[in-house]
C-alpha cells in the first residue's frame, strides 16, 4: 500500500506541473487583456499608459517567458501578488478559503448525512410511497436551478418574512457569532438542498444493489438484527461507489460554488476564481485552481485507499 | 424583474403558479425596508466590488463611487456639469490671475497654475492636508513604475513651486481649454504612504489603501472606511476632524451585490436601503422593477455621458460610401426603440455631444426614420430588391453586415433583434455575431475585424473626441493596436477641429468649433448614433437630497447633502 501511495503521490506531482500550463495557457490565449478594459472605462487614459502598464504586469512579454518566470517563483515558494485583489496570492485566497469552507464543510456534511438517510430508507422501501417521495425529492433537487432556489429561499425568507439577511458574510461592522451564522442559513441551505439530492440517488441505487447480495441475506439468516444488517453489512458495502463520488466532490469544498456565492454574494472561492480566470489574473488563478486540484486528487487518493477498509477483497500491492 | 422571468420560463405547471404567486405576495409584503424608521444608517447596495482604494492606481466605477464619500478631490464637475473647487478655494482662471499663459522654450504655449488647499481640510487621524502632500503626489505620478493608471497630467506637470503650506503652482506644459481641471491629481498622505513608495517598482503592492484600507491616515473627505471586508462590503463613518458640513449617517454599508436580481430582492428585504444608479441596475430592469414596486422608492432617472452608438468599419468597401451609412441610419425608427424598450428614457442622439454638454448645438443633421429615402438611396446605388426581400448589386453579392455587440448584456442584445428586423425592412440583411467583452474590446475592435459593432463611449464634460475621431488614433499593427478610432475615420477637417478645440481658450469660439465637429461627424457617420444612456437610482423614499449627474463625478462626492425626511 506504501508503494501505491508513493507512486500515487509522484503522479499528483507530475500532473500539477502539467496542470499549472496548461491552466496558465488557457488564461494566457484568451484575447484582450485588463488594461484593455481599464482603458475602455476611462476615455482620459492614454495609449502612452496603456504600454506602460502592460510593461509593468508583464503583458507585453511572450506567455512561455511569463510562465517560465512564474513556474520559478512558485517553486521557491513565493506565488507573486494577486493584481485584482492588490494583495499576495495567499492574503486574497486565504480569508476566501476560509468563507467557503464555511460554506461548503457544513453543507456537505448535510447533504451526505440526509443523502444516507433518505437513500438508505428508500433502498429499504422500494416502490413504496416513501421511495416515491424520496424520488420526487431528489427529482426536484437535481433539476432546480440553484440561482433559481437562491432567489427563493431569500424572497421568501428575507424580503417575505424577514428572518435572515439576503446576502453577505455579516452584518457591516459586526463581529458576533450568532450574526455570522445567521447569515449562512440560506447559502448552505441552498447548497445542501441541491445536493443531498444527488447524492441521494447514488446512495439509493448502491443500497439497492448492496441489499440483493448473497451476503445480506446470509446475515440475516443467521439472525442479525435488521438495523445491523443494514449498518453493518449493507452500508459499509454501499459505501464503496459512494466513496468515489464523495471524492470527487471534495474538490468542490475548496473550488467554492460560483452560483450561490454570486446570488449571496458571499465572498467565497468560486467568485475568487472567476474573476481571477475573468481578469488575467494569473497568480491567483493558478492558486486557486491548483489548490482544487490538489486537493480532489489527495481525496481521490484517499479514496481509493479507503476502499481496501471499506471492501475486504480490495488490496494494494 | 428577472425572477418573475424565471418563473415565465419555469411556471408551466400548477405548482410553480402557486409558488409564483406566493413569493409575489411576500415580496409585495416585504417593500417596506425594516429600519426604515431609524435613518441614521444607510446601506448601498452596488454591483462591483473596488479591487483597490487607492486613488490613482486601477480605473474603477465602485472606487470612485466608496471615494466620493471619503476623498476630496481638487476639482469635480458638478450636477451642472460646471467645473468647481472642492479641496481647493478657488479655480484658477486668466482672470482671476491664478492660471498665467506662458511661452515654453519649444515655442508652444504652457500655463502656471496657482492652487490653495482649503485651510481648514485634515486628513482623518488629523494630520492636516498639506503641500507635502502634493509634493509626493507629483513624485509618485510621476514615477513610471509606481503603477498610476492615468498619469497623463502627470507627465504635464513640468514642475510644481510650493509657496507655503497650503498653496502651490503647478507648471503645465500644454495651455488647453480644460487647464484648470485638475480631478486625475487625487491626493495622497505623504504620511501615510511615503514609506509605501520608498521602492517605487513596490508600490502597487505595498499602498497602504490595500494593506491597512481602514487606517484613518488615508482618507480626508466626510467620511473614512471603518471596515472593509474584500468582496462583500465596506463600512464608512463619520470622519471626526472633517470641518465641512456633518454627514447626516453615522454609518454607511456600501455592499456589492453583483447579481441584479439579487440586488433587488436585498432590496425588498431591507438588507440594503437603495441601489446606486452608477453601478446598479441596467435600464431595462429598473423600468420593470418601478412597474411592480416604484410606488415604495423614489425611481429617478439620468440620461448621461454613456453613448450608445454603432461603428461602421470604414475599411469594409459597402461602408466605405456615405450613401450606404445614410441609408442605414435613415432606415432605423430609433425613436420606437427608445420608446418601447426603455420607456422614452434613453434620448436618442444626434451626435456623440450629450445636450447636457457645453458644447452641444441642435444645429446638425438629423436622420429622422424615413425607409422610403433609405430605398432610393440604395436602389440609386445599384443595391436593388430580390423576391426574398433582399438587396443585391449587379454581381449577385447580397447586401448583408455582420452585426456585434457584448454578449450577455441582455439591453443591447434585445436591441439588435430590432436593429435587424428594422434593416431587414429595407433590405439589408444582418447577421447577429456577439462576442464576450474582453474578446471585442481587447481582439476584435483593435484589430478593427467587424463590420458594425455596438457599444458605448464613456465620456466626460467637453471631453474631446481626439481617440476615438481622430485618424493618429486608428489602430494599427504600427502603434500597437492602441487607438481607440476603431471605425478608421479619416478626416483632416475633423483633425484640425480637434487640435484647435483643445486649446481654444474663448468658450464662444470653442462651441463654435464644437458645433462644427458634430456636423462633420453627423454629416459622415462614421458611426450611427443610438442613444445616451439613463441610469436608474433606486432610493427610499425618505431619502433626499441625491442629485445625479450624469457625468463621472459619482452622487456620493456630494454625501453632505444627502439626509432623511423626518
Amino acid at each position: 500500500m506504501i508503494r501505491f501511495a508513493a507512486i500515487r503521490l509522484v503522479e499528483i506531482i507530475a500532473m500539477l506541473a502539467l496542470m499549472s500550463f496548461v491552466i496558465y495557457a488557457l488564461i494566457g490565449l484568451m484575447p484582450g487583456d485588463p488594461i484593455d478594459l481599464m482603458r475602455s472605462a476611462d476615455p482620459r487614459m492614454s495609449a502612452a499608459d496603456a504600454a506602460r502598464l502592460k510593461a509593468l504586469y508583464g503583458l507585453d512579454q511572450p506567455l512561455l517567458l511569463r510562465y517560465a518566470g512564474w513556474a520559478r517563483q512558485a517553486l521557491a515558494g513565493d506565488l507573486g501578488y494577486s493584481r485584482l485583489f492588490a494583495a499576495p496570492v495567499w492574503g486574497a485566497l486565504l480569508p476566501r478559503l476560509g468563507n467557503s469552507l464555511l460554506l461548503m464543510v457544513p453543507s456537505f456534511v448535510l447533504a451526505f448525512t440526509i443523502a444516507l438517510g433518505l437513500g438508505t430508507l428508500a433502498a429499504r422501501h422500494p416502490r413504496s410511497r416513501l421511495d416515491g417521495a424520496v424520488n420526487l425529492f431528489c427529482f426536484a433537487g437535481i433539476s432546480m436551478p440553484t440561482f433559481w432556489l437562491a432567489l427563493i429561499l431569500i424572497l421568501v425568507f428575507a424580503a417575505g418574512f424577514g428572518w435572515l439577511p439576503a446576502s453577505g458574510i455579516a452584518t457591516a461592522g459586526s463581529s458576533d457569532i450568532a450574526d455570522r451564522l445567521r447569515h449562512l442559513v440560506m447559502p448552505v441551505t441552498t447548497l445542501t438542498l441541491v445536493s443531498a439530492a444527488s447524492y441521494t440517488r447514488y446512495v439509493r441505487s448502491a443500497m439497492r444493489e448492496a441489499l440483493a447480495q448473497d451476503h445480506i441475506r446470509t446475515a440475516r439468516a443467521k439472525g442479525a438484527s435488521e438495523a445491523r444488517v443494514v449498518v453493518h453489512h449493507a452500508l459499509r458495502s454501499a459505501l464503496v461507489p459512494v466513496t468515489t463520488i464523495l471524492a470527487l466532490s471534495f474538490g468542490g469544498l475548496v473550488s467554492g460554488a460560483l452560483v450561490t456565492e454570486t446570488m449571496f454574494a458571499y465572498p467565497g472561492m468560486g467568485k475568487l476564481i472567476f474573476d481571477a480566470v475573468m481578469g488575467n489574473d494569473y497568480n491567483l488563478a493558478l492558486a486557486a485552481l491548483l489548490l482544487a486540484t490538489v486537493v480532489t486528487m489527495v481525496a481521490n487518493l484517499v479514496a481509493d485507499l479507503a476502499y481496501a477498509w471499506l471492501d475486504p477483497r480490495v488490496s494494494y500491492r | 424583474m428577472r425572477f418573475m422571468n424565471v418563473f415565465r420560463e419555469n411556471g408551466r405547471t400548477r405548482h410553480h403558479r402557486r409558488v409564483a404567486l406566493l413569493v409575489g405576495l411576500l415580496a409585495w409584503g416585504g417593500t417596506m425596508p425594516a429600519g426604515a424608521a431609524e435613518h441614521e444608517a444607510l446601506s448601498i447596495g452596488i454591483t462591483q466590488f473596488p479591487a483597490t482604494l487607492n486613488p490613482n492606481i486601477d480605473v474603477m466605477a465602485a472606487k470612485s463611487y466608496v471615494l466620493g464619500m471619503t476623498l476630496r478631490p481638487f476639482t469635480v464637475y458638478d450636477a451642472e456639469w460646471k467645473l468647481a473647487c472642492l479641496l481647493c478655494t478657488e479655480l484658477p482662471s486668466i482672470a482671476n490671475g491664478l492660471a498665467i499663459p506662458v511661452d515654453l522654450p519649444d515655442g508652444k504655449k504652457g500655463v502656471d497654475l496657482t492652487y490653495t488647499i482649503r485651510p481648514d481640510a485634515q486628513w482623518a487621524d488629523g494630520v492636516p492636508v498639506t503641500t507635502a502632500d502634493v509634493r509626493f503626489t507629483y513624485e509618485v505620478g510621476r514615477d513610471p513604475q509606481s503603477g498610476i493608471s492615468n498619469a497623463e497630467l502627470y507627465r504635464r506637470i513640468r514642475a510644481i513651486d510650493i509657496k507655503d503650506e497650503k498653496t502651490f503652482t503647478l507648471h503645465v506644459d500644454k495651455l488647453t481649454f480644460d487647464y484648470a481641471a485638475i480631478q486625475d491629481f487625487m491626493l495622497l498622505p505623504a504620511h501615510i504612504e511615503r514609506e509605501a513608495f520608498a521602492a517605487p517598482a513596490e508600490y502597487r503592492l505595498r499602498t497602504r489603501y490595500n494593506t491597512d484600507p481602514t487606517n484613518p491616515g488615508l482618507y480626508n473627505g466626510p467620511y473614512r472606511v471603518a471596515e472593509f471586508v474584500a468582496g462583500s462590503h465596506i463600512l464608512l463613518e463619520p470622519n471626526p476632524h472633517w470641518a465641512g458640513p456633518p454627514g447626516h449617517f453615522r454609518r454607511i454599508t456600501v455592499r456589492a451585490i453583483e447579481n441584479t436580481a439579487a440586488l433587488e430582492a436585498n432590496l425588498l428585504s431591507g438588507t440594503i436601503d437603495m441601489i446606486a444608479g452608477e453601478l446598479g441596475l441596467p435600464l431595462d430592469e429598473g423600468l420593470a422593477f418601478a412597474k411592480r414596486h416604484g410606488e415604495a422608492f423614489q425611481i429617478v432617472y439620468k440620461p448621461g455621458l454613456v453613448y450608445e452608438h454603432i461603428d461602421l468599419n470604414l475599411a469594409h468597401p459597402v461602408l466605405a460610401d456615405r450613401r450606404v451609412r445614410e441609408a442605414l441610419i435613415l432606415g432605423l425608427d430609433r425613436e420606437a426603440i427608445s420608446q418601447s424598450l426603455f420607456a422614452g428614457r434613453q434620448p436618442v442622439a444626434a451626435t456623440f455631444v450629450n445636450p447636457l454638454d457645453l458644447g452641444y448645438t441642435a444645429d446638425t443633421p438629423r436622420y429622422r426614420h424615413d425607409p422610403v429615402r433609405a430605398a432610393e438611396l440604395l436602389d440609386a446605388l445599384g443595391w436593388s430588391k430580390g423576391g426574398d426581400g433582399l438587396r443585391r448589386n449587379a454581381q449577385g453579392q447580397k447586401l448583408s453586415f455582420e452585426l456585434m455587440t457584448t454578449a450577455g448584456n441582455r439591453s443591447r442584445e434585445l436591441v439588435e433583434q430590432v436593429l435587424q428586423s428594422q434593416w431587414r425592412r429595407i433590405g439589408v440583411d444582418i447577421r447577429i455575431k456577439n462576442e464576450p467583452a474582453r474578446v471585442m474590446f481587447g481582439e476584435t475592435l483593435p484589430h478593427r475585424r467587424f463590420d458594425m459593432a455596438m457599444y458605448a463611449w464613456i465620456s466626460s464634460p467637453e471631453n474631446v473626441p481626439r481617440s476615438i475621431l481622430h485618424s493618429s488614433e486608428i489602430p494599427s499593427a504600427a502603434n500597437g493596436f492602441v487607438g481607440q478610432n476603431a471605425t478608421g475615420f479619416t478626416s483632416p477637417e475633423m483633425d484640425r477641429l480637434i487640435d484647435a478645440l483643445e486649446i481654444e481658450l474663448d468658450p464662444t469660439a470653442r462651441k463654435a468649433l464644437w458645433a462644427e465637429a458634430q456636423r462633420l461627424y453627423a454629416a459622415e457617420l462614421p458611426s450611427l448614433p443610438l442613444y445616451f444612456r439613463s441610469d436608474v437610482f433606486i432610493l427610499p423614499k425618505w431619502l433626499t437630497g441625491v442629485r445625479p449627474t450624469g457625468n463621472q463625478s459619482p452622487t456620493t462626492l456630494w454625501i453632505t447633502d444627502w439626509s432623511a425626511q423626518p
